[in-house]
């Protein structure tokens, strides 16, 4: 492993492996608890696949029982857990530790009531997104948060994930769509939030929980909303000059009072892989390019676009295209939707970052990561989620060649930087994991810190669950609980930190 | 029971005001402008830290959609703020102070994240959670921390700010917000149909809501209180079931026309305009039917299908009147006799579906004495205890306000 360090295993959990897979068989019996070296490697990394660990033991319960029971014996035994979903998390969410067990959710996968009247779906966490929409599309509807792995990803993971997608800025994240959960906490109790109503009661634990990063609790079932899937969506495609147009033409549509169901952004090299890869017709002479989604009803959809053409055109498109059949709307789509793979087919490999900033600053912070590319020596291709700042610069590498991962890490811990000093985030999406943990203290304080782990502690007081994730430094919660810390001072310099 | 007022003009002295509370464990009451000081438990506090010094609004960018204030600053200033700018609070937050007896357009950006607001538009936009994007606050330990950003999308860490959304500062004191907002709609217009049961109103709503014509409200307000409201005229005697339609222009005569023939089993639709239409969802929105009386009042979150089984059940149990803000799944009931009924009312939600009670109005007596939120089960609520035992050990932070031993 490159750069971040995990904890240390502990020594008496690894010579107790035997008696803790003995534990875990006798309660979930048959095939649900996997030890054998051979059959643990597809559990190994998840999408963030330059780490890799092997876990303890692999587990798979089938019941809500089975989880308690799991997780009870762990905290009373103080084995670590990592939950897993599909393991699509882009941010090392669900890596395994070698003194943990891994519980992967992945038989929980069924729909348990489909409430078209209340428009709600409750599932279990192994469900994959995708299979919400696919369960209920037949009268109509759809479930709004579209990661781009939603074939693959489960609903679980995306609550773990506050996960999003292309339709983010006007649908809202995980957060905006989950309604209720069943979850089970460290010590086996059961505790539900939420439901088919709309207001959680008391303190908001399901807005906790969501994009909690299997630290807090595992879930074993979801209650989501859908909704009615728009009449119609229509699509504009839009070449500008500078990267500077575009940015402007984003921000005034905005201004104008029109939410696009997606605003995606592609630079200069992202649209030459795209366009070498998929043919979609693209502009090449275009520095950026941006493409609207409206959907809506007809009417509506008809009108704002015309908006849509006018601001463009006043904001210096030199290219302008409306999609005129759902054929060449997904066309429009094909190029964005594949410019991972297609940027894989120029670089052997790539990093793909995750960072938000405020839309103002896109030009800023694109003319920055030019010179950090000059500083690290690769190259970099930018698609974005232009309506809401949320950047994916893809650092191109060559693993084979010594240094060069190091370097990929070194550039894009750089762009995150650069995000959080212009007045954004670590990451928009794809999670802090491992791959950000050490990143944390460039946006929070130590205080700020402190606090969100004093929420982990009221859940987790032996830090159990999925531990050396998002929190560069393990505090005990006995020390988290202490009051009067003089200030200036770091209060517990023997605390490790990783 | 109020001693004295602290009245904290930095971030920094309210720090060192509740680190000195949290040394001599001396609780806080906390207050804007105290327009929702009648809402939730009463609490007894030797201090007041009252926050109308701390406020303004600091970063107000409308192509970002972000807005950032201190937490005393009014809403009234916010809301004149963002609307010169063609943009609103999309959750359109409801103003508890007629229905409590205070005057309207009071009440401040803490207090609509403290009470997590919200309006008819719940089930489209989201309550105060879903907009908002960061904080910085100070916890009952006396330290500032900070969570969240200021931009749209972000998942750096927990979701500190949602979590204190609605948290009734128990858990810590925002001193300066940030929200997301939206573009207001260019306009507005209200289906109305006429005379439909309640039964049949919830299936008129259903089929509105599981339409694509995008209805950001729905509400059937029975007969006497359609009247209450002036909605019912002499051709018009009552109940009336209202769909409201938001959006540009030529969109929402596209959309009203399609769900008017969508629509037309239950009857002709109606056509409220922009003007009328706004009146009427602010009026649903504040529970303007209830305001002038001191009868208890619940709000009822239920899953929205089942709000009509469940009126019907409570008018043969108690001496009750109520109305559906149906898009958020809530009844909203005035106890006509005066008494709560907490628990025969809270047995029959148990029965019909699940949901929650919460007594919105009643006497401070009465508010100390009933569960004013609903009551957890008991993992839940010892998890809930650990919560605030983490943000706040000493319980200095409105002790009392949501439960009675925290």
């Amino acid at each position: 492993m490159v750069g971040i360090a995990m904890p240390a295993p502990d020594r008496g959990v690894l010579a107790r492996r035997d008696e803790i897979v003995a534990a875990l068989k006798a309660i979930v019996p048959g095939e649900g608890v996997i030890d054998a070296l051979t059959e643990m490697r597809p559990y190994e990394t998840d999408a963030l696949t330059a780490y890799r660990q092997m876990p303890l033991v692999v587990v798979l319960p089938e019941t809500v029982d089975q989880v308690s029971r799991i997780l009870r014996y762990c905290y009373e035994n103080e084995v670590k857990v990592v939950p897993r979903g599909a393991g699509t998390s882009l941010s090392g969410g669900a890596l395994p530790l070698a003194d943990g067990v891994l519980m992967s959710m992945m038989k929980f996968n069924r729909i348990l009531d489909i409430d078209f009247p209340n428009r709600a779906v409750i599932a279990q966490p192994g469900v994959t997104n995708l299979g919400i929409t696919r369960a209920v599309e037949h009268e109509g509807f759809y479930y709004a948060p579209d990661p781009s792995s939603q074939i693959a990803c489960s609903i679980g993971g995306n609550i773990a994930e506050n996960s999003g997608g292309v339709h983010c800025l006007k649908y809202g994240l995980t957060t905006n769509n989950v309604l209720g959960l069943e979850m089970v906490l460290i010590t086996g109790e059961v505790i539900r939030l939420g439901g088919k109503h709309m207001e959680a009661e008391g303190y908001d634990l399901l807005a906790l929980m969501t994009g909690s990063e299997g630290l807090l609790g595992v879930v074993t079932e979801v209650t989501v909303r859908i909704l009615q899937k728009p009449e119609t969506a229509r699509a504009a495609l839009v070449g500008f000059p500078t990267s500077e147009d575009g940015g402007r033409c984003v921000a005034d549509i905005i201004a104008a009072g029109i939410i696009p169901g997606g605003m995606e952004m592609m630079d200069g090299p992202a649209i030459q892989a795209a366009e070498d890869y998929v043919n979609a017709g693209y502009p090449r002479d275009a520095e950026a390019l941006l493409i609207v989604e409206l959907d809506g009803p007809e009417a509506e959809v008809d009108f704002l676009l015309a908006r849509v053409e006018e601001i463009a055109r006043a904001n210096r498109a030199g290219y302008l295209r409306v999609s005129t059949s759902e054929e060449e709307r997904l066309v429009f789509w094909a190029g964005r939707k594949s410019a991972f793979p297609a940027v894989g087919r120029i670089s052997p490999d790539y990093l793909c970052m995750d960072g938000t900033i405020p839309r103002r600053e896109l030009p800023r912070v694109l003319a920055g990561m030019r010179e950090l590319s000059v500083k690290h020596g690769l190259r970099c291709a930018n698609v974005f989620h232009a309506g809401d700042g949320n950047l994916h610069p893809l650092i191109l590498y060559d693993a084979n060649k010594p240094g060069e991962l190091e370097a990929a890490e070194a550039f894009g811990a750089d762009i995150l930087r650069l995000c959080v000093a212009v007045g954004g985030v670590l990451t928009g999406e794809h999670g802090v994991g491992i791959e950000k943990r050490d990143l944390m203290p460039e946006m929070f304080s130590e205080d700020d810190l402190k606090q969100q782990q004093r929420v982990k502690c009221a859940f987790d007081d032996k830090h159990l669950l999925n531990p050396g994730k998002v929190f560069p430094v393990l505090h005990r919660c006995a020390d988290l609980g202490m009051m009067h810390v003089h200030k200036g001072q770091l209060a517990f310099p023997d605390i490790p930190r990783f | 029971m109020t001693h004295s007022a602290l009245t904290p003009t930095t971030a920094e002295e309210m720090r060192d005001v509740l680190a000195y509370a949290a040394a001599e464990e001396l609780p806080v009451e906390i207050l804007g402008q105290g327009s929702k000081r009648a809402l939730g438990r009463p609490v007894q506090a030797a201090h007041v830290l009252d926050l109308s010094r701390l406020s303004g609004v600091e970063v107000y960018e409308p192509a970002e959609l972000v807005l950032t204030a201190k937490a005393g600053t009014p809403m009234a200033e916010i809301e004149a703020l963002v609307a010169g700018a063609g943009q609103e609070l999309s959750f359109e937050p409801m103003d508890f102070g007629p229905l409590l007896g205070e005057a309207a357009g009071k009440g401040t950006l803490g207090g609509l994240i403290g009470a997590n607001l919200a309006g008819p538009r719940r089930i489209k936009a989201g309550a105060a959670r879903d907009h908002i994007l960061g904080l910085d606050a100070v916890s009952g330990r006396g330290e500032i921390f900070r969570s969240g950003g200021r931009v749209v999308k972000n998942v750096t860490g927990y979701d500190l700010p949602r979590a204190l959304t609605g948290a009734y500062g128990t858990l810590a004191v925002s001193t300066l917000i940030t929200l997301k907002v939206n573009p207001r709609a260019e306009t507005s217009a209200s289906l109305a149909l006429n005379g439909l049961s309640d039964a049949a109103a919830v299936a008129a709503m259903c089929a509105a809501m599981g339409s694509s014509a995008e209805v950001s409200a729905a509400a059937h307000l029975p007969e006497g209180i359609c009247q209450r409201l002036g909605v019912a005229g002499e051709d018009r005697p009552g109940p009336v079931t209202l769909l409201r339609l938001e959006g540009f222009g030529p969109s929402v005569e596209y959309r009203f026309a399609n769900l008017a023939r969508r629509l037309a089993e239950f009857g002709p639709a109606e056509r409220i305009g922009d003007a009328a239409s706004k009146a009427l969802w602010q009026a649903v929105r504040d529970v303007i039917p209830f305001a002038g009386s001191r009868n208890p009042v619940w709000r009822v979150s239920v899953p929205p299908a089942s709000g009509a089984e469940l009126m019907q059940r409570l008018r043969s149990m108690m001496p009750v009147e109520g109305f559906y803000d149906w898009s958020g799944g809530l009844l909203w009931l005035q106890m006509l006799d005066g008494e709560v009924h907490d628990v025969p009312l809270r047995a029959a939600i148990a029965d019909h579906g699940g949901g929650h009670a919460t007594l919105i109005r009643a006497s401070a007596a009465t508010r100390a004495a009933v569960p004013v939120f609903q009551p957890q089960p008991a993992p839940l609520a010892a998890l809930s205890r650990r919560l605030k035992a983490q943000f706040d050990p000493k319980g200095i932070l409105n002790p009392g306000r949501m439960v009675a031993d925290a």
